[in-house]
């Protein structure tokens, strides 16, 4: 037997309330992000990812408040992202009930950022995500962008995810900027291109909107599927999706 | 009857937040603590550990962890220890070149797993035994396991006046002890508290032993 492949609701989080955004423009309330994480843990979701979206010094409050309320009643494991940006708000993270840290800008600003994560905390706690947008100039074809997509930083995506591995992260969070939002599927050639490079976890990221767009990127070479639009809206559950992915062959719990 | 007590050994390991709560949904009453008289006094003992190896053995030496967990033990009074919490009860563990010396409860030595994709990250099956008591009930659900690093082989046989211990195993590139029922000691590879309703219930098979 293997390990199954983890389906995971992700909830942008701002002010405390779950939004939800087209290429992380024009946030709309999708509703309370505690009440929408008990309600996936019930239909069968293998982890949860918070995504503080904008950050400020009191939202990172109120995420604490949400991420210690959610650690008290959903018992699988929590990824919280955004705006992390010292090994202080990784343990603060940890200590308000988070399991796993996601870092992005900051550790493209500093990458040591990775290595001091997985130092103190271990591997297992740090997750790279990654906006990625297809791109001319850059040798695979990918660039890794900051700010939602809207700046390029001219860094190949493909040698960025090398370095981080290297230095400690413990698995990829893959955000297609150019699917994200689309809910046209999942970026398959980024998704193969990371599994081939990486020997942590690739957890596949943006564009899904259909059930039938989940199997694809597990036979491309993701661990893990994650989406967000889809499951607010109430019109597929995580139970669809396992289903559909067992129909496919797919392993899930 | 009585809730059960159990003390979540508090010495700086992380996130314990889940591991209290975890018990308490199954059944316990839990209290958060260093203190030594507080941990003797519990029914039960849960050894959390998150990070390395020897980043546990420091934290737990700061704590005079393996005296505390030691003289439980000697009483008879369960423990369960959870992911590294698990694996410091082995002799020793080698984390990238780093060799360091556990509690030593257990011979073996925990060691990197050979899989094509670390950390082993997610929910997987495990072979428990017939009589195993944790898994009473569990037999065909899925654990969540992250960890990187594990015990490969089980080699204490104890003597025959004593319980045999009851080793489940799960595979992750490499077949490695996935939990272990050995008298007061007990302990999980994967993290109950984190493995949803199957993991509560764990907790619960374990509450009902103290």
């Amino acid at each position: 037997m293997s390990v199954a492949t983890r389906v995971i609701p992700c909830l942008d989080v701002a002010a405390g309330r779950v939004v939800k955004g087209v290429n992380f423009q024009g946030l709309r309330d999708q509703g309370d992000p505690v009440e929408l994480a008990r309600r996936y843990y019930e239909q069968g979701a293998d982890e949860v990812t918070f995504l503080d979206v904008t950050a400020t010094v009191d939202d990172r409050a109120t995420m604490y408040d949400v991420v210690t309320a959610t650690a008290e009643q959903v018992f699988i494991p929590l990824t919280v992202g955004g705006g992390v940006r010292s090994t202080e708000d990784v343990a603060r993270l940890l200590g308000s009930g988070a399991d796993k840290i996601g870092v992005n800008s900051a550790a493209i600003a500093r990458p040591a950022l990775i290595d001091e994560i997985a130092d103190r905390f271990g591997a297992q706690v740090c997750v790279l995500s990654l906006d990625v947008k297809r791109a001319s100039g850059t040798a695979s074809g990918f660039v890794v962008t900051t700010h939602g997509g809207r700046t390029a930083t001219g860094i190949d995506a493909l040698d960025w995810a090398r370095e981080a591995i290297e230095r400690g992260a413990g698995e990829l969070l893959v955000n297609s900027i150019d699917a994200d939002g689309t809910r046209q599927g999942f970026d398959l050639e980024l998704v193969g291109l990371m599994r081939e490079l990486s020997t942590v976890p690739v957890i596949a990221s943006g564009g899904a909107g259909a059930i039938e767009h989940f199997a694809p990127a597990i036979h491309a070479g993701a661990d893990a599927v994650l989406a967000a639009s889809v499951f607010h809206s109430g019109e597929i559950t995580v139970g669809d999706i396992k289903h559909a992915l067992q129909a496919e062959g797919v392993t899930t719990r | 009857m009585a809730r059960p007590t159990v003390a979540v050994f508090d010495y700086g390991s992380g996130n314990v937040h889940s591991a209290v709560k975890a018990l308490e949904k199954a059944g316990a009453d839990v209290s958060l603590t260093g203190d030594r008289k507080a941990i003797q006094a519990a029914d039960g003992l849960l050894v959390p550990g998150v990070g390395a190896f020897a980043a546990v053995m420091d934290a737990l030496d700061g704590a005079r962890g393996g005296e505390v967990i030691e003289r439980r033990l000697a009483g008879g009074r369960p423990v369960l220890g959870i992911c590294v919490g698990m694996q410091i009860m082995f002799e020793r563990g080698i984390e990238r070149g780093v060799e360091r010396e556990g509690l030593g409860e257990w011979p073996g030595t925990v060691r990197e797993l050979d899989a094509p994709v670390l950390p082993h990250m997610g929910w997987n099956t495990v072979e428990a035994p017939e009589d195993s008591v944790l898994f009473e009930g569990l037999r065909d659900e899925r654990f969540y396991f992250v960890h990187s690093y594990g015990a490969t082989e089980w080699t204490l046989d104890p003597m025959p006046q004593f319980a045999k211990p009851k080793v489940t195993w799960a595979t992750h590139g490499t077949r490695f002890v996935a939990a272990a029922e050995n008298g007061p000691l007990s302990a999980t590879q994967f993290h109950p508290e984190k493995s949803g309703e199957a993991g509560i219930r764990l907790l619960s098979n374990w509450l009902r032993t103290l």
